[in-house]
């Protein structure tokens, strides 16, 4: 199990354990995170699972494919640590992985 | 004067699940009008994920959505559906009884349709424009900030700010940009996902001079009495400056939202509709819901849920279409009544 801390808009912090495989975004879900919608169900069409990865793990993370980083045109107050968090495989490495949820989705 | 149809059955969404209801529907002898906020059928099949590989269609060990949109139009087509895209249903009004049930849908087109039986097959909702979660827009909806462009007239002369990388975007700084007196394109970077030749059109204009653009965001407005002054927009460079303008045009794309649902007098529970499990039936009579807009013990939003949902309601929905018919429950595969109306007999 991988540590993924998600801290929303308000700086709460919530730690859940994330499958490794699945998605940040699908962890976000199964553990009731607010501040993830991700309308399209995972298919990177429409970018309301827009989080903010912390400065620490952007280079873990990586960054975004050419038609993740389209969809995050559709995303408000986009940041160069901008992820759609359904595009963030969970692996081991990533584990204590801090995100941040945006004020709004869509 | 709104123009009226009369039909059995009006379905409200034009998705997967609403168009296969207009084949159990047509199967027992029942005609269908179909309404949809976006300008193609499919929903979001065909606006979301047309080129996704969905893997859990019974029959079809992989399809994509915009395949299974074709297919269920084909499937749907024996039974001439009629449809009204590009529109919203905005009111719905009950003229029966719960005996005799009669609707009137009426759309934001001003078309009004009458039916014995409205289905509601409304997916997630409807598709509307994201709105940019800029502090006090809203006070400028529709009088200096616009989601789409109804009336080209009205942006003569003035300062148009578009914001956005999509094909909107573009396509509306290419189309205002002779009637406006300055269009300024904002996008947050360089790149931009709309078709190359109006990336190409746009550069060529800001080249000549024609058209601004700035890579930014934006983060404030300003502005009195529903009129805009001013853009705060904070530059790539980190820098914030203040662009004067009359109109603003955010292109953001879609998102789902019950929208006017909500307010038909229906059940909700979170933003569903509740209903039983034999018919698919709401608080209603008369009205169902279909998909994934309904919920009920169990319920799981896959497209093959919905489409046992629709095959249950028409049932009842004949009741409705037909009160003095008997219903006689038959297979494609045999009945030659069946297959007069598929047209394959």
């Amino acid at each position: 199990m991988t540590k993924i801390t998600f801290i929303d808009a308000t700086g709460e912090p919530r730690t859940v354990d994330g499958q490794d495989g699945s998605t940040v975004m699908e962890t976000a879900l199964r553990n009731s995170i607010p501040g993830i919608e991700a309308e399209c169900g995972g298919a990177c069409a429409c970018a309301t699972c827009h989080v903010y990865v912390s400065d620490e793990w952007t280079e873990k993370v990586g960054s975004p494919s050419q038609m993740e980083e389209d969809m995050l045109d559709f995303a408000f107050e986009v940041r160069p640590s901008s992820r759609l968090s359904c595009q963030i495989k969970v692996s081991p490495e990533l584990d204590g992985l801090v995100v941040t949820t945006p004020a709004k989705q869509g | 004067m709104s123009e009226v149809f009369a039909t059995d059955v009006a379905i409200v969404g034009a998705g997967p699940v609403g168009l296969f209801s207009v084949f159990e529907l047509g199967l027992l002898d029942m005609k269908c009008h179909l309404i949809d906020i976006l300008s193609k059928p499919g929903g979001q099949c065909a606006e979301l994920y047309p080129e996704k590989p969905i893997y859990d269609v019974p029959g079809y060990p992989v399809i994509n959505g915009q395949e299974l949109v074709d297919n269920l139009m084909k499937q749907a087509h024996p039974f001439g559906p009629t449809f009204h895209l590009g529109e919203m249903v905005e009111r719905l009004e009950t003229l029966g009884t719960a005996e005799r049930p009669l609707f009137r849908v009426h759309t934001d087109a001003g078309k009004a349709i009458e039916a014995k039986v409205v289905i509601v097959a409304a997916g997630g909702g409807s598709f509307m424009p994201k709105k940019p979660p800029i502090p006090g827009l809203d006070a400028f909806e529709n009088t200096s900030v616009f989601y789409s462009v109804r009336k080209m007239d009205h942006f003569r002369g003035r300062r148009v700010v578009i914001v956005g990388g999509g094909d909107s975007a573009l396509d509306w700084a290419l189309n205002l940009h002779p009637i406006a007196s300055r269009i300024t394109l904002i996008h947050r970077r360089a790149a931009f996902r709309a078709a190359p030749h109006s990336v190409n059109a746009m550069h060529a204009l800001v080249e000549s001079g024609q058209l601004d653009f700035v890579l930014g965001q934006v983060t404030s407005v300003k502005g009195e009495g529903g009129q805009l002054a001013a853009l705060v927009v904070r530059k790539e460079s980190g820098e914030t400056v203040d662009l004067p303008c009359d109109d603003m045009l955010p292109f953001f794309g879609l998102t789902m939202k019950l929208g006017p649902i909500g307010e038909w007098g229906l059940n909700l529970h979170e933003n569903l509709i509740p209903t039983d499990t034999a018919r698919f039936e709401t608080s209603t009579p008369g009205i169902f819901a279909v998909g994934d807009i309904n919920t009920y013990p169990g319920k799981l939003k896959l497209i093959l849920c919905g489409f046992h949902e629709a095959a249950l309601a028409a049932q009842k929905a004949h009741h409705y279409v037909y009160p003095d018919k008997k219903l006689v429950f038959q297979y494609t595969t045999s009945s030659t009544n069946l297959q007069r109306k598929l047209g394959v007999s």
